[in-house]
């Protein structure tokens, strides 16, 4: 049997039904759609957390320290002075997977520029901090390791901080802001990095020489955070294992002690934020997919009542020379057709309702090539399993009854 | 003239419960090409499961038939369907035209399950035989909007358009006018003058008449196998028929 003759006829069968085909085809249709417009916008989010969380910096591990009991008691996480300098020449002694290490120490404060002032969060670094967190200036000149050494009272600011101190604009390196009555020059701009996936201002922070926060304004030894990053992507976990080994050692930890510090990947990171959001992918996409299984059905439906209702015509078509299996052929092609074709319009609505929803709700959407396949190949199956059965009934009918049948 | 139907003591026996009841016991006879028989009997006579044997939709329990040479008894059902598809034409009571489907698409039908013939070859079998039953201007109708006997008509155009070695009609003018039964007896007749053989089921006496010979089957025999000396012409019938007011139908 010609399958070309077999698709004629199964052609001819469904557009003698338009409206009835076209029912059938609205769950698959609603199916389909669904599945792409939900994966789209899964996509979507997880892609634009990943954005912002590479936006972070390049391939970067956060050190801090952990709370340690001491004497039964837990001591806030603040008070803890387990990083210094120590950990730091440690460190960069012989570093594997490391390429970039800074050392931080933060403190909120107000700063002020004549009459303006602003409350943000100062932060010494050393000069390799830019690199970890793949931030260039935006104008002006980084800081070196002279000025860490000499302490120099100088600093970078975020375009938040300038806007805010200075409103009027104009030309702001050189300017001298104050920070706990200490005048810092300002000879950089940090470019624009944007709110992080927590929502916290990147831009609202001021960098200056560790040193100079640990001397000047905390007087201290220790540092909050050790920022240091990966050469390369894949290598994350290993120089956050080398970083874990060096600390343990610095910190003279036993076997059996507990760590007292944390080491956080930006991986890891990206992993626990997408997590939900893959969740809720799967989620969403297993409703959706649940609503093209009650399409399937709906054309398992339909096919039955075909078969009952065009018992008499398959009677003559083997009464004529259709053997039992051009019927059974037949019938799953129509119910493929359907299902197919259900298939394309559903991917066309789908793209077009992602389209619209960013378009409308500025959603950040993403439509998969694979998602789209998939969809196909869902509906092929579809089609074959759910228009088996009703087939298989008619091929099995016997003509004289099927003739006779009223 | 060669044999189209040998039949030799056929038997077909249902079993129904616990009884056996024999549809038909011991029928014997033979159709020569170019023949013309009408299959008479009261209903229950075994007349149709004859005709469903002829036409290779049904076995016998015993006994042989030969249709054109081939032994029907030992082939299998997808065997049987391409012989039905190659040799023989039906035409029923009730035309059974697939629906919202135009006449040359339902002339078409025997043909897309035959492998052998091109669609350009098939467009134009189509075309000559329903010129053959005078519907050449009535190709792109659909099946409902013609009247009764233009759909038989474009059955008949199915039966033929393969190219049967022999049509078998079951009771093809049941749905229909006297009239219009006339003219499609007209057209059968016409159809066997070209030379096609022609097996009509009929419980009416009157469109006996018009075929060569009759075989009356009565409680699944054989009760009389007949030439009919005097075939009438259903040409004259029609001729002779009061004129009607209405547009005589094309």
């Amino acid at each position: 049997m010609k399958i070309a003759n077999l698709l004629n006829i199964a052609w001819r069968a469904i557009s003698r039904n338009k409206m009835r085909t076209f029912l059938t085809m609205l769950g698959i249709i609603i199916g389909v759609a669904a599945v792409i417009a939900m994966l789209a916008i899964g996509e979507g989010s997880k892609q634009s957390i990943e954005r912002q969380i590479t936006s972070m910096g390049s391939n970067m591990i956060m050190v801090r320290p952990t709370s340690n009991v001491e004497g039964g008691v837990r001591m806030d996480n603040s008070t803890i002075q387990s990083l210094d300098e120590e950990d730091i020449i440690a460190l960069k002694k012989k570093p594997q997977y490391i390429n970039a290490i800074s050392p931080v120490v933060s403190m909120k404060g107000q700063v002020v520029n004549g009459t303006y002032n602003w409350s943000t969060t100062i932060q010494g670094v050393t000069p390799e901090f830019l690199f970890i967190r793949s931030w260039p200036l935006k104008d002006g000149v980084p800081f070196t390791n002279q000025n860490v050494k000499a302490a120099s009272k100088v600093c970078l600011i975020g375009v938040t901080v300038m806007a805010n101190l200075f409103p009027d604009g104009g030309d702001v390196i050189g300017k001298t802001i104050r920070f706990k009555k200490i005048p810092f020059k300002i000879i950089g701009i940090l470019s624009k990095k944007g709110n992080n996936s927590f929502g916290q201002d990147q831009d609202d922070m001021i960098l200056t020489p560790i040193t100079t926060v640990q001397k000047r304004i905390l007087a201290t030894t220790y540092y909050q955070y050790i920022y240091a990053s990966a050469i390369d992507k894949n290598s994350s976990d290993s120089a956050s294992a080398e970083v874990e080994r060096v600390l343990r050692k610095t910190h003279r930890l036993k076997e059996t002690d507990e760590n007292d510090f944390t080491v956080r990947t930006q991986t890891e990171l990206a992993n626990i934020l997408t997590s939900t959001s893959s969740i809720l992918t799967i989620l969403l996409t297993v409703i959706a997919g649940i609503s093209l299984v009650v399409g399937g059905i709906g054309i398992m439906n339909i096919m039955y009542v075909s078969v009952t209702e065009r018992t008499k015509e398959i009677g003559l078509r083997m009464a004529i020379g259709a053997r039992g299996i051009d019927i059974l052929i037949q019938f799953l092609i129509e119910a493929i057709l359907i299902s197919m074709t259900g298939g394309i319009i559903g991917v066309i609505i789908g793209i077009s309702a992602t389209k619209l929803v960013t378009y409308f709700m500025h959603w950040p959407t993403l439509i998969s090539q694979s998602s789209i396949f998939i969809s196909f190949l869902v509906c092929f199956i579809t089609g074959v399993f759910f228009g088996y059965y009703p087939a298989l009934k008619a091929s099995k009918l016997d003509p004289i009854t099927a003739l006779r049948f009223e | 003239m060669s044999v189209i139907v040998d039949i030799k003591n056929l038997k077909r026996e249902f079993i129904i419960g616990d009884q056996t009841v024999k549809a038909l016991d011991d029928v014997s006879f033979t159709i020569n090409s170019g023949e013309f028989i009408t299959i008479m009997g009261s209903s229950g006579s075994g007349k149709t499961t004859l005709l469903n044997i002829l036409g290779c939709l049904e076995k016998p329990t015993q006994g042989t038939y030969l249709l054109d040479g081939t032994d029907v008894s030992n082939l299998s059902k997808n065997e049987l369907a391409a012989l039905r598809n190659s040799k023989l034409g039906f035409v029923f009571q009730s035309y059974n035209l697939l629906p919202r489907t135009s006449a040359l698409e339902n002339v078409e039908l025997p043909l897309l399950y035959n492998n052998k013939i091109s669609s350009r070859e098939r467009k134009e079998k189509c075309i000559k035989a329903l010129e053959s039953v005078k519907l050449s201007d009535r190709i792109y109708y659909l099946s409902n909007q013609l009247s009764g006997g233009q759909q038989q008509r474009v059955a008949i155009a199915r039966a033929l358009v393969n190219d049967p070695v022999m049509i078998l009609a079951d009771e093809a003018t049941g749905n229909l006018d006297s009239r219009t039964s006339y003219e499609i007896m007209m057209l059968i007749q016409d159809l066997n003058a070209h030379g096609k053989t022609i097996v009509f089921v009929t419980h009416e006496r009157d469109i006996a008449a018009f075929s060569k010979r009759t075989i009356t089957l009565k409680d699944g025999r054989i009760l009389s196998d007949t030439i009919n000396k005097k075939v009438s012409s259903a040409k004259d019938v029609l001729e002779n028929l009061p004129p009607i007011i209405e547009e005589p139908i094309k």
